[in-house]
């Protein structure tokens, strides 16, 4: 396969390539990729640099220019990282977070980002830190049981039921306590 | 030194034991990024900040020891010659990126070399792992309990909606890329990878050719990833990812087999001839050592060349970059130089075979 730039060199770079919502496949030498700004050079050949830019275009606000609510005008302004002092703009312009806390001061604007990133994901389904997550770990316990409570419960498995309604209890007890002692 | 010494040097111990389907997945390897909580990432954090996380680092695990993971060496990059540097990105242990920086950045490294940390890279840490061939889940088994033992003294930044949050909004949520290291001459021979290519990255993972100093996959060795980082767990990624190799590896012995059905002369000819050039070319650029390389690769496992070790392709391939030419010979080499060294080392190496 031949690179779709040049037509000279054998495409060395494979990949889809979403430019708003629209997939297309994309096939580059190396040289055509770093030259076109497909790929910024780093461990990842498609590290995606360029293309996020191009996704950061994305307009989130469904209103018109002259419909200016109290949202827009920060974005006027410049939504801008508290912890950091990194601005959505400077994001979108560099591709990269300042720090953990971007991700909340920009937390509006990310979801379009992620989806159109990790195909449609928005939400992490995967490790939890074992210490700072203990919490979390339980909370997902909790989430798994109260499945299982219902599914005893439509299957008229009452007294395993009641099992595990108990173990809820003990383990909503837990959760709690910890959630109070963080303050 | 002698030229074994130095092989045994250049090649991480690692990469000398024999792993599954070895044959065709070279190395499988995790790579998660993780960052502090508290401190700005890389990119925009100021040099007392990143010299910080240096500190951390020397004082908890310079010289610490993890389960297989012994005598863990902090490695900083000012520290280091432009040489040096481009051997640890010959070997994979840092990335381009780590290596051009001069500041607040380093390496820590397991004595095996099967762990490297890339510090202050795009993110505070990096953990790389990697195992000999096709054996995903047990490299990712063993990252984590890596990671573990790293988020005993460290607080990470972690979000319960977002995952593990990492500098680049590619990496969020698992932080990982787990990739694995082919050598898939058949596939490429027969033109079929090209029709894969486009297949494989519907499925969210990206294959590419790696080596080239200009475009091609050098050598016929792909690297298979993963693309996606949210929304997936690490596990179902490893498992997408397995499947896809699984496959690859499956039709790779198949498009062998019918190579040497339908071929075989040819094939045996093509493999002769790239062995008759190694052992007797007096200069020979990258690009055409890649190529006999991967030839007397395929022979030998399909048994065309016998008494040579199976390894030789790792090894030369790492051995004759520009990077471990020059450290070899111990001194800055033009490209006519390197075509030159590159032609002895490798006759000197098939030597060693007699
Ligand atoms: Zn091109
Ligand atoms: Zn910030």
């Amino acid at each position: 396969m031949e690179c779709q730039e040049c037509h000279e060199r054998p495409a060395a770079l494979h990949f889809t390539q979403v430019v708003n919502g629209d997939k297309t496949e994309v096939h580059v030498c190396e040289h055509c990729a770093k030259e076109k700004g497909y790929m910024s050079y780093g461990e990842e050949g498609y590290s995606l640099h360029h293309l996020l830019s191009g996704l950061f275009n994305f307009e989130p606000s469904p209103f018109g220019k002259s419909t200016s609510t109290s949202n827009e005008k920060i974005s006027e302004q410049g939504l801008k990282c508290p912890k950091c002092g990194m601005t959505y703009k400077d994001f979108t312009r560099v591709g990269k977070f300042g720090c953990s806390e971007c991700y909340q001061a920009f937390s509006d604007r990310l979801n379009p980002i992620f989806r159109r990133v990790h195909s449609g994901n928005t939400k992490h389904d995967g490790k939890i830190p074992k210490r700072i997550g203990s919490n979390l770990h339980q909370k997902k316990e909790l989430e798994q049981y109260r499945i299982k409570l219902q599914q005893l419960i439509e299957q008229e498995a009452f007294e395993q039921a009641a099992k595990v309604r108990d173990q809820i209890k003990k383990l909503e007890k837990e959760v709690h306590c910890k959630e109070e002692g963080e303050f | 030194m002698s030229l074994e010494q130095f092989i045994s040097k250049a090649v991480s111990p690692w990469l000398k034991e024999d792993g599954p389907d070895s044959d065709i997945v070279l190395s499988s390897r995790i790579r998660l990024a993780r960052n502090f909580d508290q401190i700005p990432f890389p990119i925009i954090a100021d040099k007392s900040e990143l010299e910080k996380v240096l500190d951390f680092f020397g004082q908890e695990y310079q010289h610490q020891s993890f389960k297989a993971y012994e005598d863990l060496e902090l490695v900083q990059m000012r520290d280091l010659k432009p040489i040096e540097k481009r051997v640890l990105v010959e070997k994979h242990l840092i990335s381009p990126h780590l290596a051009e920086s001069n500041g607040e950045s380093a390496a820590l490294i397991s004595k095996s070399e099967q762990v490297s940390l890339m510090i202050n890279e795009e993110d505070h840490i990096r953990i790389q792992l990697y195992l000999p061939g096709f054996q995903l889940e047990r490299a990712l088994q063993q990252a984590f309990e890596f990671d573990d033992w790293l988020e005993e003294k460290i607080n990470y930044a972690f979000d319960e909606q977002r995952g593990y949050l990492t500098s680049c909004p590619t990496n969020v949520g698992t932080g990982m890329r787990a990739s694995v290291m082919m050598h898939i001459p058949a596939l490429a021979l027969t033109q079929q990878i090209n029709r894969m290519i486009p297949a494989i990255s519907q499925l969210g993972l990206v294959a590419r050719g790696i080596y080239g100093e200009g475009s091609e996959a050098l050598g016929n060795i792909f690297q298979i990833s993963n693309q996606i980082t949210l929304g997936k767990s690490e596990w179902d990624i490893v498992e997408d990812l397995q499947s896809v190799v699984q496959q690859l590896i499956e039709r790779e012995r198949k498009a062998r087999q019918s190579l040497m059905d339908q071929t075989g002369l040819q094939l045996e000819d093509r493999i002769f001839r790239s062995y008759g050039i190694l052992e007797h070319s007096r200069i020979i650029e990258s690009k055409e050592a890649a190529k006999c390389l991967s030839d007397v690769r395929l022979g030998i496992d399909l048994g065309y060349l016998k008494n040579i070790s199976n390894t030789i392709l790792n090894e030369l391939t790492i051995l004759t970059q520009p990077g471990f030419l020059q450290q070899y010979a111990k001194k800055t080499l033009s490209p006519d130089e390197r075509d030159e060294l590159r032609a002895s080392l490798i006759r000197e190496r098939l030597d060693l075979e007699k």
